[in-house]
């Protein structure tokens, strides 16, 4: 027992983060529900559209990213309660609060958990309902990859919010109110550069934009989430 | 400087010398707003392009550059309030939050009342307009956090997270915006040296500009008293200071 506990303690920064990456996905895999009602959700706003507008191509395929970026916002903004609420509520985080491996590495764990339950299968599924909205040809590939680089920002940024709302009981319309204002940037540039492409102009400069925010929210939300979670946690 | 500034970390110095201040910068304000905004509005020459409506430049603009100032001045005392612990930085940034909001919700009513004449709509999805529209979102989003928390101290400490989370973010989304969309004019005042305004028009202006400042700072110092006194109602200054005054 007590080597085990040793060994814990031991763990390299990597083992650590596969560790708690590991125990996410399993936790994840067993309630499926949790995993599958985010992205439904992205399916339905995504159907409600054309119906609330009226079926003309040029008009949806004219807002088609738009669409497709918000409503992935709001279903990434869904799903950020799983991220820390079930560990709050059975005491687990707190005992990952108090190990002694840098929170920092714990927390960017979780989050990769959530971008790969929630970011990635949006991905695979907003070409096909970019189908649906008659989404111009020629900007499928900057649809991906948008999205691509888009989506951890959304889980990144996310994190900040959930642990700051995480101790609070009626914490989710607040979390939006939050939240929904940091994502602004990141919406602009990516439908902006779906726009662009279907134009058949180059697109890399608002890649670039995205790109260098993934890479500032990576290095400097974690740090803040590790700061929120210890006043939730008292 | 530490030496100097340490006794003004003790509530009840604070709260006297804030006491002290109050009726000054008010009588300040009072002076300084009357002047300018009488002055503003019937002595001011009339500008050649846009007439009289151009008027609502002299509450416009000062609340609109203020608001973004409050927010600064706000994630400063949070920033102080996370390194140093300082209760009362976190006392002041809770004082500043709604008058920020305030200030800025005020930018934007004037903005639409003076678009309506110029451009002929009351809102335009302008860049200066939309990321005048956030920094309401993100002080609306500060003080609902703020009063979510029960207990002050942690309120506190997650609303000057959050408040230094949006001082990063604001440059972000505001050159975002502005990439976004431009039709709002450019700025006026702010060219030093030669500005664009004419100098009849640019004394009033002066003059309304400081008496918003002022004006901040008597309404903070006054909300930075009551969260003074309701954070240390146990203390035993506060209940002497209620023994002697009396409950009013």
């Amino acid at each position: 027992m007590t080597d085990n506990i040793q060994n814990l303690n031991n763990l390299s920064y990597r083992s650590a983060f596969m560790l708690i990456l590991k125990r996410d996905l399993t936790i994840a895999f067993r309630h499926k529900d949790d995993v599958v009602n985010p992205i439904l959700f992205f399916i339905i706003v995504i159907t409600l559209f054309p119906l609330g507008i009226g079926p003309e191509i040029n008009t949806l395929s004219r807002i088609a990213p738009g669409i497709i970026w918000v409503a992935a916002l709001l279903s990434t903004l869904l799903s950020l309660d799983r991220l820390f609420k079930s560990d709050y509520n059975d005491g687990s985080l707190e005992q990952m609060l108090l190990s002694p491996h840098p929170i920092f590495i714990l927390v960017l764990a979780k989050i990769t958990s959530h971008w790969l339950l929630t970011g990635l299968p949006l991905i695979f599924i907003a070409p096909l309902l970019a189908v649906l909205l008659h989404l111009n040809e020629n900007s499928y590939g900057a649809l991906m990859l948008t999205l691509l680089l888009g989506t951890p920002i959304l889980s990144l940024i996310g994190a900040i919010g959930v642990a700051l709302t995480v101790g609070i009981k009626k914490g989710g319309v607040l979390l939006s109110l939050l939240i929904l204002p940091l994502y602004i940037p990141v919406l602009i540039f990516a439908t902006s550069a779906i726009d662009t492409a279907a134009m058949n102009l180059p697109f890399t400069g608002q890649l670039a934009i995205i790109a260098a925010l993934f890479f500032t929210t990576l290095t400097l939300a974690p740090f803040a989430v590790s700061s929120a979670l210890k006043v939730s946690t008292n | 400087m530490w030496k100097w500034l340490h006794p003004y970390a003790n509530p009840e110095t604070t709260y006297h010398l804030t006491g002290r201040i109050i009726p000054w910068f008010s009588a300040l304000t009072i002076a300084l707003l009357t002047i300018g905004i009488t002055w503003a509005l019937l002595f001011a020459p009339a500008d050649y392009q846009q007439g009289d409506s151009f008027r609502i430049f002299y509450i416009h603009v000062p609340t609109a550059t203020l608001s973004m100032g409050i927010y600064v001045g706000m994630a400063i005392a949070a920033l102080c309030s996370l390194v140093w612990q300082l209760r009362l930085a976190d006392a002041s940034a809770a004082a500043l939050a709604p008058i920020g909001a305030v200030f800025t919700f005020v930018s934007l009513v004037t903005g639409a009342a003076w678009g309506k004449p110029m451009w002929g709509t009351w809102w335009i999805w302008d860049a200066r307009l939309t990321s005048q529209l956030i920094l309401l979102f993100l002080f609306l989003g500060v003080i609902a956090l703020h009063n979510a928390f029960e207990d002050k101290t942690s309120a506190g400490k997650a609303a000057g997270i959050l408040t230094l989370v949006g001082v990063i973010n604001i440059p972000i989304i505001k050159y975002s915006v502005e990439w976004w969309n431009t039709l709002h004019q450019g700025a006026t005042v702010s060219k030093m040296g030669k500005p664009s305004m004419s100098i009849d028009m640019l004394w009033p202006f002066i003059f309304c500009y400081m008496g918003f400042v002022f004006l901040i700072v008597v309404i903070t110092c006054i909300r930075f008293r009551s969260e003074i006194i309701s954070r240390n109602s146990m203390r035993p200054w506060v209940r002497e200071l209620v023994l002697n005054q009396g409950v009013k």
